[in-house]
């Protein structure tokens, strides 16, 4: 993959000559805009105003779409970035804050760059980053998108050396670059063998009435955590008239916590694209879209060539097992920074190189999709999922589960305990077994399913995984008594204020107002009016947003003040309200220009 | 949507239910857009019959509430008076198609309570001085914050810096205002056939762009009679050179309610002609 050999240079960006030649370039392997533009940032560093208004001629997009786009996506960049950019992820539990120390301000005080800029002489750039996905990994960060884990003081110098004496990432100790996949425990759909084209070749004998009728029977539900009916929804989308009908894999996994769609997608590429083309055939697809996230774009190689093996082996591509009229491809489409692009519909307008707004459903994309037609959007491991029910049968996943949620869940654990991972268990298992497995001790809370999940505690770690106790898309984050809770709030809250998209009120302002209010009572300003305040907002918040993102974003704060009031309250004043306005911090710019002397403004408070 | 405006064709109407009162509606028309020509007025800011629903400002929330299972079909209205009310799930009656039977809340404290607050969160965001707004007394956010008793902004301004854009001759963008409703990137697109205005970024940093090699509207195709400059519910998008030729006092919000005006019971000259 070309991004660890290409060097950047920021001054030809305005070129439009040298432009052109490589926006064409970039359109010969995809024209997608999210390509040509990651394109345009790793040559150049960042897309110029020249570099928009020439992709907007070249891909006859309006100047408007393209400018949105590049404001939208956290990877692109109008002004440059350096040739070495650092993104710390900034997740609790693979973030740059995770062993107590400031790995991002360490590294800059090295580096000499502040977050958020590039430094002078535009070698290095740094700043943070929604998590990249690396929970099971520790500290980690990506270098010019490839990711490097297990971050400490001392690989950060060395780090730091290679870039000060300008070595190119190929020549990097290429282990630092290695991403274990840390599979700790399988089950049912990690141990399962699948020879390369089973699945397909079962379904063909079966028949696609049959098969579907196959996948509805086995009670398979959507792994993503809303837990659809896979097979219904296959149903609907086939039934549905259109001119075209599409299979899209969610390979956006951007909850903080969630890492096991990188492992599915390193290890199992081969299902997963087998359960599209299940999929496809079944719903009459002849396109399918793989959109995978900005984060994981160093698995791309990998999925392009499990690609080329399977059209080589006629398992993609026309007349698939000699199947005449069985004709289906996939290609690969990779997000630029934005967690809002795993809600489904936010991702197809992703893909059809726009923001990554959510639509308004009704309709849905099974009957209003991709450029508006029937289309099936499933999470990688449902895909996964179905391939093994095509060739194994529905008894086999119901063999597993409980009445409601059939079949194993893909867990991703990660935080306090001896062995976070990737952890497979039946549906119904409690979260106490599962902390016992991976050595978790003193457990203080759990966060289920990500930030948008649940928080709990020890009185409810009788819970059980499943649709109807506690779904999650796979996302386990353990905290022991050491970490402050209070922390882990404020964290959350900045992650939904960074991702939400902007598009309703109660969302956009929402979040900003849960982070502020958060940060106040965090940094020991926050009195009783504050935790009032937080409950209105959330509540509002929760009732009133439009997509799912705004909906769950004060989770949190809610599962935080309902089951462990004591965390935010040990951070009040002892007083009913205190005003939002920080005075000593409001005047601290104006004191550090007078050298502290406030004169007669503000004797009281500036006397002290 | 596509008007079909045959509404002799009484089978084809069905009725829903706002606070209490039956209301018709017609095949694929939302629920705002029934209410609104039944007289039903619901507050928002984000929609204008005619332009593709959108569902961003959320002022139009609505309750549909679930209700214990009828005995029957028999007699549905008579059965209603005694059904109990089980679940209710709020949802933007500007985007949500009216069905037949729903039976919804609207105009009860709960819901306009919320409506303020979400109007709070506008002025919040944004840079909003009504006393020296140019608009002030023609603003529907403004004229709705009223209509909702918003006696303050309740929460801590955002104060965000926000470029202003008064390059073009006629039409001048003052973004301070923009509260990102998209009711002239949609009047542009549908109306106007012109594609002038998008929202690009994310999150609080989302802003209203224009879409010409500039970026300002000196180099856009916009013109005086696009109903894109027209649309604005704030002072985000002004024309040059009319500044107070209505007096601040004798504005369409100052002589009437939002309610009046959407609802269309009085058309003042000034907006009459569009």
């Amino acid at each position: 993959m070309g991004n660890i050999l290409i060097t950047g240079c920021p001054h030809s960006g305005n070129d439009a000559g040298m432009l052109r030649q490589i926006i064409a370039g970039a359109c010969v392997e995809s024209p997608h805009l999210l390509h040509v533009l990651h394109i345009l940032q790793q040559k150049f560093l960042h897309v110029s105003e020249t570099a928009i208004r020439e992709v907007s001629a070249m891909l006859a997009l309006p100047y408007s779409q393209v400018e949105a786009v590049v404001e939208f996506y956290s990877f692109f960049h109008k002004t440059p970035r350096g040739k070495y950019d650092i993104l710390f992820s900034n997740c609790i539990c693979c973030g740059y804050l995770v062993d107590g120390t400031d790995l991002m301000a360490m590294f800059g005080r090295r580096l000499g760059i502040v977050a958020g800029r590039t430094r002078e002489d535009g070698l290095v750039s740094m700043d943070q980053t929604s998590c990249i996905g690396m929970c099971d990994h520790g500290a980690a960060l990506l270098v010019n998108g490839m990711p490097v884990t297990g971050l400490d003081g001392s690989l950060l110098e060395r780090i730091a050396i290679l870039i000060e004496d300008r070595v190119p990432l190929a020549d990097w100790p290429s282990e630092w670059f290695q991403i274990e996949d840390s599979i700790r425990m399988s089950g049912m759909l990690l141990d399962h063998e699948m020879p390369r084209g089973d699945s397909l070749r079962a379904m063909l004998a079966f028949g696609a009435e049959a098969s579907l009728n196959e996948i509805i029977q086995s009670g398979l539900r959507g792994r993503g955590g809303a837990g659809f009916s896979t097979g219904m929804k296959w149903k609907s989308c086939r039934v549905a008239q259109g001119a075209a009908h599409y299979v899209i894999c969610n390979a956006d996994e951007g909850e903080p916590g969630t890492f096991k769609d990188r492992v599915l997608l390193h290890r199992y590429a081969d299902s997963l694209f087998e359960g599209m083309t299940v999929c496809a055939y079944l719903i009459g697809a002849n396109l399918g879209y793989l959109y995978l996230r900005g984060e994981y774009r160093y698995l791309l190689p990998h999925l392009q060539s499990v690609l080329l093996l399977r059209r080589e082996t006629s398992l993609l591509g026309t007349n698939i097992c000699n199947q005449p009229g069985f004709s289906f491809d996939v290609q690969i489409v990779v997000g630029a920074g934005a967690y809002i692009c795993g809600e489904e519909s936010a991702l197809i307008e992703s893909l059809e190189g726009k923001r990554g707004i959510p639509r308004v459903r009704p309709p849905f994309p099974v009957s209003h999709g991709y450029l508006g037609q029937p289309t099936v959007v499933n999470n990688v491991e449902t895909f996964v999922a179905a391939a093994c029910v095509v060739q194994k049968g529905s008894t086999w996943l119901r063999a597993m589960g409980d009445e409601v949620s059939k079949g194993s869940k893909i867990l991703s654990i990660s935080g306090n305990c001896a062995r976070p991972g990737i952890y497979e268990y039946p549906f119904g298992v409690s979260i106490r077994q599962v902390l016992e497995d991976c050595g978790a001790a003193d457990t203080y809370a759990v966060q289920v399913g990500g930030p948008s999940g649940v928080l709990i505690g020890s009185p409810e770690f009788d819970r059980r995984l499943g649709y109807d106790d506690l779904p999650t898309g796979g996302a386990v984050m353990v905290f022991d008594k050491s970490r402050d809770l209070m922390a882990i709030l404020v964290n959350f809250s900045r992650f939904f204020s960074h991702e939400s998209c902007g598009f309703c009120t109660p969302c956009r302002v929402g979040t900003v107002l849960l982070r502020d209010r958060l940060d106040k009572i965090f940094s020991g300003r926050g009195a009783q009016t504050d935790l009032e305040e937080i409950l209105h907002t959330a509540r509002l918040m929760k009732q009133y947003s439009h997509c799912g993102l705004g909906q769950t974003a004060a989770n949190p704060v809610l599962d935080g003040l309902q089951r462990f009031p004591q965390v935010l309250e040990k951070f009040l004043l002892n007083r009913d309200f205190e005003p939002d306005l920080d005075l000593d911090k409001a005047l601290a710019e104006g004191r550090r220009i007078r050298k502290g002397n406030d004169g007669i403004a503000c004797a009281d408070r500036g006397g002290q | 949507m596509m008007k079909t405006d045959n509404r002799q064709d009484q089978a084809a109407r069905n009725t829903i239910t706002i606070d209490g009162q039956e209301i018709p509606f017609q095949h694929g028309q939302t629920i705002i857009d029934a209410a609104l020509e039944a007289g039903i007025y619901i507050p928002h800011l984000c929609h204008r019959s005619g332009l593709s629903p959108h569902g961003s400002c959320r002022l139009c929330m609505v309750d549909i509430v679930d209700r214990k299972e009828t005995l029957g079909d028999s007699d549905r209205r008579r059965e209603g008076k005694i059904q109990e009310e089980t679940r209710s799930r709020s949802v933007a009656a500007c985007t949500m198609p009216a069905t037949a039977g729903q039976w919804i809340r609207n105009n009860t404290p709960e819901l306009n309570e919320a409506r303020k607050v979400i109007t709070q969160m506008l002025f919040t965001e944004g840079n909003h001085i009504c006393p020296s707004c140019e608009h002030s007394g023609n603003c529907t956010l403004q004229a709705v914050a009223y209509y909702l008793g918003m006696l303050d902004g309740h929460f801590p301004p955002f104060f965000p810096r926000r470029d202003l854009d008064a390059s073009h001759p006629t039409v001048m963008l003052d973004r301070d205002r923009c509260i990102l409703c998209e009711l002239c990137v949609r009047a542009s697109r549908e109306a106007d056939g012109k594609n002038m205005f998008a929202i690009a970024g994310r999150g609080t940093r989302a802003r209203l762009i224009v879409n010409s090699a500039s970026g300002m509207l000196a180099d856009s195709d916009i013109e005086m009679h696009d109903l894109a400059v027209h649309v604005c519910p704030v002072g985000a998008i002004l024309i040059k050179e009319q500044g107070y030729r209505v007096p601040i006092g004798q504005r369409t919000f100052d002589l009437h309610q939002v309610e009046e005006i959407d609802l269309g019971k009085t058309i003042p000259p000034e907006m009459g002609q569009k």
